[in-house]
């Protein structure tokens, strides 16, 4: 273990030291898991969701592209915004005289089928981090780059689009581990939690999962802007992974070896 | 084999075999508690029946929530509607005079109800939200006579487990199970705001699911058929919801 300076530290690697007690680790040259089996299934299945999620979220926003604040809302009340764009219904006081077909029925089913599929796999993940430690050693802020400190500097070079020297591609920096929380423990869980305040059934039970937020018509309006929060995160993440070794990184999800 | 592998295939054989037995067991509780939707089959179905038998786990007494007066909404939508059929505007003509619920299937008493005699039982309002699956909605008093009042006066066979509900308009219904349909906030609705309620609202006749999104509430309602299975309607699906794409079970 101690043959392992912090800075070539993989996730990975303390999976294999800690198994072979006997044998020193030697790094570098051992072909090394970037990332556990658990990580990468759940990795990709939730981009799975993701994608169907936002999606078919985008394509019910089409039957109403109005949001509201509070309680109610419709196309009698003031709406807080609303996209210019056509409807596809004909009840929406937009302008358009073109009107998308209804595709809502389909989109609403996925949309749920979904989001059982990345909550249940969510939860696999989140146990999974908790029982190995992967939080804790991968993603809490620690020493060096990936300490508190750090951060002005990592975001002065992710700002001026400076490419990450090879040693620090092992481990996160302190920008993405911050990052990588927030999606995981705030963006996620806010979006799971407003979409539950827009059932009627849900809040039946639950009722101050909607009070909180001040009502349906906001906890729609909040679910809109984080899973556009979301897509951004996807966004940056998708050019962090093409900037800093397209090939190598997607080795690194799929097979969990980095360096063939 | 490593000692490690091994201990790897054994883990892994066991949460396989755990797995498997837990979804064959939990199909069998499911099935036993009515857990499972008209529409489960197909490629939607594993998503509905999660969400149609949780909901009705942690939702079986539940209340939708009830509002201020003062947060009713100025204006309630109306949204449009195809042109009314015939039958409909001989009714409209003649004052909704002759408007029936026809209530059969398997309870004891078949009954024909007018308005009138909907309106003997004692009146019961409620100030509920009503959500449309497109994202708006609007608030409103409903007066009406609780389902379960009128349902006990035709007395229900206990092997009944949904309610089969038709419009006027032709292709336009749908279903609840029991658990709805005894809700004391299930109401067939005859008044709103205060008032009788309008046609575009539905009038004469509404039924009132305030725990479901808008579509439930089906308007211009004639027929209801309490049932132990929905497979003889329609395409069995439960409703002529399914039939055009969307869900049944409509509590999300």
């Amino acid at each position: 273990m101690l043959g392992i300076s912090a800075k070539c530290y993989h996730p990975g690697m303390v999976d294999s030291a800690a198994v072979s007690h006997s044998e020193p680790v030697v790094p570098a040259t051992t072909v090394s898991s970037r990332h556990s089996g658990v990580v990468r299934v759940t990795h990709w299945i939730t981009t799975l969701c993701f994608v169907a999620l936002f999606v078919t979220g985008m394509e019910i926003v089409i039957s109403h592209p109005r949001f509201y604040w509070g309680e109610s809302g419709n196309i009698w009340t003031k709406p807080l915004f609303r996209i210019p764009i056509p409807s596809s219904r004909e009840s929406i006081p937009n302008g358009f005289s073109y009107q998308w077909p209804d595709q809502n029925g389909w989109s609403r089913y996925l949309h749920f089928q979904a989001a059982w599929v990345l909550v249940l796999v969510g939860l696999l993940y989140i146990v999974n981090g908790l029982v190995t430690r992967h939080f804790r050693k991968d993603l809490v802020p620690a020493e060096g780059n990936a300490s508190w400190r750090a951060l002005p500097k990592a975001i002065a070079e992710h700002l001026r689009f400076k490419r990450p020297t090879e040693a620090e591609t092992g481990s996160y920096n302190v920008l993405q581990r911050l990052t990588y929380l927030a999606v995981i423990f705030v963006l996620f869980p806010a979006e799971i939690w407003t979409g539950l305040a827009m059932s009627p059934a849900f809040v039946s039970a639950f009722p101050f999962v909607v009070d909180v937020l001040g009502g349906q018509q906001s906890a729609r309006t909040l679910h809109f802007f984080i899973a556009w929060s979301l897509m951004l995160f996807v966004v940056v993440h998708v050019v962090m992974v093409c900037r800093t070794g397209f090939k190598r990184n997607m080795r690194g999800m799929i097979s969990g070896v980095e360096r063939p | 084999m490593s000692d490690l592998s091994r201990r790897k295939l054994i883990r892994t054989g066991l949460a396989v075999t755990a797995g498997i037995a837990g979804v064959a067991a939990a199909d069998r509780i499911a099935k036993a508690y009515g857990l499972i939707p008209p529409d489960s089959g197909g490629i939607y179905g594993l998503g509905e029946t999660l969400t149609y038998a949780s909901q009705r786990l942690l939702t079986r007494h539940s209340m939708a929530r009830e509002f201020l007066r003062s947060q009713i909404s100025k204006r309630p939508v109306q949204n449009s509607l195809a042109p009314p059929p015939d039958a409909f505007k001989k009714l409209q003509a003649g004052g909704f005079a002759d408007w029936r619920l026809t209530i059969d299937g398997m309870v004891e008493r078949p009954t024909s109800f007018s308005l009138p005699q909907l309106r003997s039982y004692p009146t019961h309002s409620q100030i509920t939200q009503i959500a449309c699956e497109e994202g708006w909605s609007y608030i409103a008093e409903w007066i009406g006579v609780p389902l379960s009042q009128v349902l006990g006066a035709v007395g229900v066979h206990p092997q009944a487990r949904y309610v089969v509900y038709r419009s006027i308009e032709p292709f336009w219904w749908d279903s609840i199970d029991m658990a709805d349909a005894l809700h004391p906030q299930t109401f067939l609705a005859y008044g709103m705001n205060g008032g009788e309620l309008p046609v575009p609202s539905g009038g004469p006749l509404r039924l009132r699911v305030p725990r479901q999104l808008g579509y439930k509430s089906v308007k211009f309602i004639t027929r209801m058929t309490l049932t132990d299975s929905l497979k003889g309607f329609g395409k069995g699906l439960g409703a002529s919801a399914p039939e055009f794409g969307y869900s049944w079970y409509a509590g999300i």
